[in-house]
């Protein structure tokens, strides 16, 4: 690794671990950086906390699982995006195109407003189950017509718009009122639920999906100038694209199970960390997860405190946040033609 | 463009080569040969049994009217395309028994125009050329760095590696694709119509450029005195056929340019390479 790297990395690095030991201290609760670091040695067996069960309690079952879940998913929905970007050779692309999104919505929905799986399966469960469907029915869409990145991403697009559609169709004719806010607040992204097993299966999700992206890091670069030129480099280009298609999904699936489709993240954050370290993919993946994490945690916090006691949707914040972030980025990196 | 111009380029010196042989036969196993191959697109040929052996080293141009099999034939050698029937081999194994990687480490392709959305500098798209060399989950070697570097040097553009790809001219963004090929250290080079958005100093410079190089050079080109100027040895593509192959000299005749290009010009000989005048249209 040169020095411009590892500097990079140790930047990186000590911003997350700033903006998660921070972030957990902001609520209405008061809570200092020592109270978390007690509380996490308690729950890891050394030692006890000084800390009385309800601040225990507020640090270790509400806000340390919710920051790193926001961590995990901020993370996971950029490294997406970045990869989708690159495999599709597609600016526009997003964890969500390939459909994955509604299709969690939708299995969500079934199993919470027409009840499918008696209450044995849990609103995650399904989300997970409809997004892998949806992606299923893209896989086999685009393969159908043809194989191309073009149908690939128009694909994606029917997809969306065909679970959407049932999603919609689902909740107006099925839900009643408090329902549908409850399926609502899902849609546009929380973390509110965040529990433990979802932070340690979207991690366990996000470490292996990042470890082949990063074998993949070269290929990507490959892709640059088109699969044929990927091809002349000496590139599987169709196995590549499933074993990236695939990863890709199960990490966004995992991802919108626990935390609903928080939008913007994985169209944005790549571009974000291109415009920082350029488009080469070895140090571009690490570096948009660490940038989609710690955006993320501070979304998460102002979504959480804004309009306290209520909480706003995480996936509204990201946008109204985000969008003037990402032209300024745009702007800044413009052309000189 | 003047005939006499032509001596003036370098040429490379090949004492240590055997003697060439007019007419290549298939039978030659060392480097990359085409087998009759044949391939079809929507219920036609595109490539019929052609047959292509370049001599290690030469520089081989492939004329023909559009849409008669030149750039199929190119897709083919670089094993981006698998033949219908008959076998492109290299050193004697099918390409389609071999590693995708393992062919790019050998054979380099150069495209008629890249583009790309991608912020790339000149840098990144010349190190693009390492990537059949390297391994995942691996740092650059230096043996990375020298190929490149080696790569911007023999085209020139080391001045330039942190210059932004978008703000190139076509015959730089050709040129920087060039370097990258030979990023990838090949024993084989093929372009398709390199020349064809580039205005004549360019063109002359490209050329320059790629038949310089101790590389097996296949060239799909449009222009005949480019080609006769150019090439070692040139084969003429008809509806997917070979209508002519041999030296220049032998190639470009009166009646080969009346028969496939349907067109009247005059060929002289001022030199040892033939130079042609076009006249009209025959039809």
């Amino acid at each position: 690794m040169t020095t411009r790297g590892l500097v990079l990395a140790v930047t990186g690095l000590a911003l997350l671990y700033g903006s998660l030991a921070v972030a957990i201290t902001i609520g209405p609760a008061d809570i200092r950086v020592g109270d978390v670091w007690s509380a996490v040695a308690a729950h890891l067996g050394w030692g006890s906390t000084g800390l009385s069960p309800v601040r225990d309690g507020i640090v270790w079952q509400l806000r340390l699982p919710r920051t790193l879940l926001a961590a995990v998913c901020g993370a996971g929905l950029a490294v997406c995006g970045a990869v989708m970007q690159s495999l599709l050779r597609n600016p526009l692309a997003d964890p969500f195109v390939l459909g994955v999104s509604s299709g969690a919505s939708t299995g969500a929905v079934a199993v919470v407003v027409l009840g499918i799986g008696g209450g044995a399966v849990s609103l995650s469960a399904g989300a997970f189950v409809g997004a892998l469907l949806s992606f299923a029915l893209v896989l086999l869409l685009s393969h159908t017509l043809g194989g191309t990145t073009d149908r690939v991403v128009l694909s994606g697009v029917a997809s969306m718009q065909l679970f959407s559609a049932l999603t919609s169709f689902v909740v107006l004719t099925a839900a009643d009122a408090e329902t549908t806010r409850g399926v609502l607040f899902w849609l546009l992204g929380s973390l509110g639920g965040a529990g433990w097993t979802d932070v340690w299966v979207c991690l366990g999700v996000l470490v292996v999906a990042l470890l082949v992206c990063l074998g993949y890091a070269r290929v990507l670069d490959a892709f640059a100038f088109g699969q044929d030129a990927a091809a002349a480099l000496g590139v599987s280009v169709a196995r590549t694209r499933l074993v990236l298609l695939c990863v890709t999904a199960l990490l966004t699936a995992a991802l919108v199970a626990s935390a609903g489709a928080v939008g913007f993240v994985g169209l944005v954050l790549p571009h974000a960390a291109r415009a920082l370290v350029g488009p080469g993919h070895v140090r571009l993946l690490p570096v948009a997860a660490l940038a989609g994490a710690v955006f993320l945690v501070w979304v998460d916090t102002l979504a959480r405190t804004v309009l306290d006691p209520q909480e706003v949707p995480v996936g509204v914040v990201t946008s109204l946040i985000g969008v003037p972030a990402f032209v300024l980025v745009l702007y800044r990196t413009r052309r000189a033609r | 463009m003047r005939p006499g111009a032509r001596d003036d380029r370098p040429r490379r010196p090949r004492p240590a080569q055997p003697p060439r042989r007019p007419h290549e036969g298939p039978q030659q196993s060392e480097g990359l040969c085409a087998d009759r191959v044949s391939r079809g697109a929507h219920g036609h040929l595109i490539l019929d049994g052609v047959s292509l052996a370049p001599e290690p080293g030469s520089t081989v141009g492939l004329l023909g009217p559009n849409g008669s099999g030149k750039s199929t034939l190119l897709r083919l050698l670089a094993g981006v395309l698998a033949p219908a029937s008959g076998v492109v081999t290299l050193d004697g194994s099918p390409l389609t028994a071999l590693h995708r990687r393992d062919i790019a480490r050998r054979v380099a392709v150069v495209e008629q125009q890249a583009d790309t959305q991608v912020e790339l500098s000149v840098l990144d798209v010349v190190r693009l050329g390492r990537v059949p060399h390297r391994r995942a989950w691996t740092p650059v070697s230096a043996e990375d760095e020298r190929a490149v570097h080696e790569a911007l040097d023999r085209t020139g553009l080391t001045d330039r590696a942190d210059q932004s790809w978008h703000t190139l001219s076509g015959g730089e963004r050709q040129r920087v694709q060039i370097a990258r090929a030979l990023a990838q250290q090949p024993r084989e080079l093929l372009l398709d119509e390199p020349t064809n958005h580039l205005d004549i100093q360019h063109q002359l410079e490209l050329l320059n450029l790629v038949t310089g190089l101790r590389v097996t050079t296949v060239i799909a080109l449009h222009d005949l005195n480019l080609a006769a100027q150019y090439c070692d040895a040139l084969l003429v593509l008809r509806e997917g056929r070979v209508v002519a192959r041999g030296t220049p000299r032998d190639v470009l005749t009166e009646e080969l340019i009346a028969e496939v290009y349907g067109v009247r010009a005059a060929v002289t000989c001022p030199g040892d390479r033939p130079h042609v005048r076009y006249l009209g249209t025959l039809r």
